[in-house]
């Protein structure tokens, strides 16, 4: 029997709608749970006092700390480097064999699992340089985790540059860098903020990398070479120990949501570059 | 007469392709000069030698002399983002910078270092009023520039040049995107500009060189074919091309 | 300014700059470099053989054999692929072809978020809702290839959506019209036209989702049981290259950790292949 093809169609795209909906679908549960089950535990004094007895009791504020210390260094070093990149790469030269060896050096560290990272960072900044178990090894490993998701959306936001703004500016006795700092970078700016927000989610929900750099002490890191905790290693100890399902939901709700509030705000950043634009 | 550009057999290449073919030109102070002829002809190629914008094009071979005040610009030991301090653009279509209609025109002025406030609001209503614009955007400098109209935008334009206090305004056919009344205003402009400025004015409108310049160079095809004073070109053209051209019978 | 300082400045500028490029690459070489240094002398001293080809880990006791590892390795990705390939493909052909402007704007974000979530809370949630699902009504402990498999399948969904979306978009507008104009349905236009010039595209896209999941760590630690063989059904657990290194890594030393580099060895070799053919069938696609 031959089938219609305007039932496979019909059929087909029933079947696509649910799939992506089903998709769509996943995330809402994996949110509703998360929110359900954290939310009774979840109150503002639970994020602004401290942990009792390895967390069972008390608050995580050491831990929003943590994660707020971690993911402000990893910005602060990885944002000079991977915009630095992105402005050398599109305005300072052209494409050759020496733009494909960086390009390669991006994709590859892109590529590398967090695991790798935690080894590295470890192994490096960790043991050989004797940084130990400290905010500076987990905040210096998470910036070369980051590294290429800020250069791949800065070097996008100052390609969708126009040409003619730095052309009129160079016109106007503007050197390279006064036209790069005063035209291209501020026309810019919403795509590369994309990239930072995107990988502050990313420093906020690591674990691997971070727990073998920045270690698991529960106490608030006074300096650069203390050993603190973030939201995600404390979740993770709360819930691979089996310390406390209700402190762990509680944990997670608040990791789930600011990633979300962070991950959000950057979409809608970028929408309205490319609004502007076209 | 003075002469402030003098280009001598300027030959300049794209690859193959010969933009300008042994250019002669000397550019009187104090004057406009108005350069026509068909598309392609190497008008456009002219002007971004005399500011160095020729610099970011790829494969260009440049042969020949060019100065200003008798000074070489085209040498590799040229200052530039000087030279294009004193050498002001305007180009054909009209191109604000993103942001207010002051902190276009005070763009300029800060790169040189002038930051303060008065100053360079005296700065922005001179140059205003010299580009005819003042009048229609007094009360709302702080607006962005990509609100005005596309002929406010090109007297911005102007404008945003003369706050360099450039000693040249080049000016690459800024009337062809632009209704009549804008284009009467910018020829205005000019008229009053050349008491201070040396002025090339492109254009492929000869009427308009008719009327605003005074003195006209016909290209064609990189060749400077004709140049003398604006009456003499359109009353007793010695070439018989530029003749044609005048009459509208090509370009 | 003076033009000469300004000049000066321009050029340390570019000076500068041009560091920064390059720290990228320093990286990236300090990563291979410290990574081999500390993993690479285990081979000499234990044998390559008996370390890939080993089948028993412990290394306190002289074994460095990581071969289950590498076939969990293996079979968690394939796993994960079964699952989340046709889910994620679908997703993208859906967006791509079918979905109205208004339903993308708020299908595409959602489904980008699903990236957002941190590994650790998927692999809590497989914890507490696929591991005893599976127990209950599958069979075994419920920590097991087939719940880490369903984890990572998920985890894997916005790689392969984003990247498989991009391939369709990038199929030009006139194929899609010339076989509509022909009396092509919808479905037979997408099935024989759009998908196959797309395809080099979606296979980059399982590709590079593959190097995703052989990459999880922290989710797979949680619902894989961790195991020290070879699983023989799917309900089995396993352990991974990446949760070896995970589970002992904050313990080890001497032989011992070296193990452990040696394990990442062999994990940042399969990325790099798998990051190797990715370019290759997305470059491939360029040239043509
Ligand atoms: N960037 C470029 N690359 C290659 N050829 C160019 C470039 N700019 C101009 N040309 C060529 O140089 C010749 C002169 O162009 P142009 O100076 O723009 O003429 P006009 O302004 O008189 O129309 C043309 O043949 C044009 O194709
Ligand atoms: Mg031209």
């Amino acid at each position: 029997m031959r089938v219609n093809p305007r039932f496979t169609d019909a059929l087909v795209r029933h079947f696509l709608n649910l799939q992506a909906y089903f998709t769509v679908g996943l995330l809402v549960v994996i949110v509703f749970i998360i929110f359900i089950k954290g939310i009774s535990n979840c109150s503002l004094s639970f994020m602004l006092t401290y942990p009792e007895d390895m967390g069972r009791h008390g608050g995580i504020f050491p831990a929003i700390m943590g994660t707020v210390f971690l993911a402000a260094l990893s910005i602060v070093f990885a944002t000079p480097l991977g915009l630095g990149t992105a402005i050398y790469l599109t305005e300072y030269t052209r494409e050759s064999r020496l733009t494909t060896i960086i390009r390669f050096g991006v994709e590859s560290l892109a590529g590398i699992p967090s695991i790798i990272y935690g080894l590295f960072g470890f192994i490096f900044f960790v043991i050989k340089l004797g940084m130990g178990w400290s905010l500076l090894s987990g905040a210096l490993t998470m910036t070369i985790m980051i590294l290429p998701t800020i250069i791949r959306t800065s070097e996008e936001a100052i390609k969708a540059v126009p040409r003619n703004l730095r052309i009129v500016s160079h016109s106007l006795g503007a050197t390279k860098w006064e036209t790069t700092v005063k035209v291209v970078l501020p026309s810019a700016a919403p795509g590369i903020l994309t990239g930072i927000m995107l990988s502050i989610g990313r420093a906020v929900g690591e674990t691997a990398a971070v727990i073998f750099t920045m270690g698991s002490s529960l106490r608030l890191p006074a300096s650069l070479m203390d050993s603190g905790r973030t939201m995600a290693v404390h979740f993770y100890i709360l819930a691979r120990e089996g310390i406390s399902m209700e402190k762990a939901y509680a944990t997670a709700l608040v990791l789930v949501v600011s990633i979300l509030a962070i991950n959000i705000l950057a979409y809608y950043t970028m929408n309205r570059v490319i609004a502007k634009y076209s | 007469m003075n002469v402030k550009i003098r280009t001598e057999k300027l030959t300049v290449r794209f690859g193959n392709n010969e933009a300008l073919k042994g250019v002669d030109l000397d550019v009187c102070k104090n004057s406009i000069t108005g350069f026509m002829g068909p598309a392609g002809s190497g008008k456009s190629t002219l002007i971004s030698l005399i500011n160095r914008m020729i610099d970011f094009e790829d494969g260009v071979r440049i042969e020949g002399g060019l100065s200003i005040d008798g000074e070489d610009i085209l040498g590799t030991s040229v200052d530039v983002v000087g030279l294009r301090r004193r050498v002001g653009t305007v180009f054909a279509v009209p191109l604000p910078l993103p942001r207010s209609i002051f902190e276009n025109i005070a763009y300029g002025p800060r790169l040189k270092g002038i930051n303060k406030k008065s100053d360079l609001d005296d700065i922005v209503e001179e140059s205003l009023k010299k580009a005819v614009l003042w009048s229609e955007v007094c009360d709302r400098l702080h607006v962005s520039a990509l609100k005005l109209s596309g002929g406010q935008q090109q007297r911005l334009c102007l404008a945003r040049t003369l706050a360099l206090r450039p000693e040249i305004i080049l000016l690459d056919e800024p009337c062809s995107g632009l209704d009549p009344i804008s284009t009467a205003k910018i020829e205005e402009a000019l008229n009053e500009l050349k008491k201070d400025y040396t002025i090339i004015l492109v254009s492929n409108n000869t009427k308009q060189i008719a009327r605003a310049c005074d003195f006209a160079a016909f290209f064609y095809m990189g060749t400077l074919v004709e140049f003398d004073q604006t009456e003499k070109i359109f009353t007793n053209p010695r070439v018989k091309q530029t003749e044609d051209y005048i009459q509208g019978k090509f370009g | 300014m003076s033009s000469k300082t300004a000049v000066l400045k321009e050029r340390i500028i570019k000076q500068v700059l041009t560091v920064f490029a390059f720290s990228s690459i320093l990286f990236l070489f300090l990563i291979f470099a410290f990574i081999l240094v500390e993993g690479l002398p285990l081979f000499y001293k234990a044998g390559v053989n008996s370390i890939i080809f080993g089948m028993k880990w412990a290394p306190t006791k002289g074994f460095f054999g990581i071969f289950p590892m590498i076939v969990s390795s293996f079979l968690v990705t394939f796993g994960a692929l079964i699952i989340g390939a046709p889910l994620g493909l679908g997703c993208a052909v859906y967006l791509a072809e079918y979905a109205g402007k208004r339903q993308k704007m708020f299908l595409k974000p959602a489904l980008e978020l699903l990236a957002g979530i941190p590994s650790v809370v998927y692999g809590f949630l497989g914890v507490l809702y696929i591991v005893p699902f599976i127990r209950n009504f599958v069979g075994g402990s419920g920590f097991s290839l087939l719940a880490t498999s369903i984890v990572l399948g998920v985890m894997i969904l916005p790689t392969v959506i984003s990247i498989s979306y991009d391939a369709l978009m990038s199929v030009p507008r006139s194929y899609r019209e010339g076989a509509l104009a022909m009396g092509s349905t919808k479905w037979q236009t997408t099935w024989r036209v759009v998908i196959p010039s797309g395809k080099s595209g979606i296979l980059a896209s399982c590709i590079l989702g593959m190097g995703r999941a052989v990459g999880e760590t922290m989710a797979v630690i949680m619902v894989a049981g961790n195991a020290l063989k070879i699983p023989g059904s799917v309900l089995d657990p396993l352990r991974t290259l990446t949760s070896n290194i995970a589970l002992e890594l904050s313990y080890a030393s001497g032989d011992h950790r070296m193990g452990l580099f040696s394990t990442g060895v062999v994990l940042l070799s399969i990325i790099m292949v798998l990051n190797y053919f990715a370019n290759v069938v997305i470059r491939r696609k360029v040239i043509k």
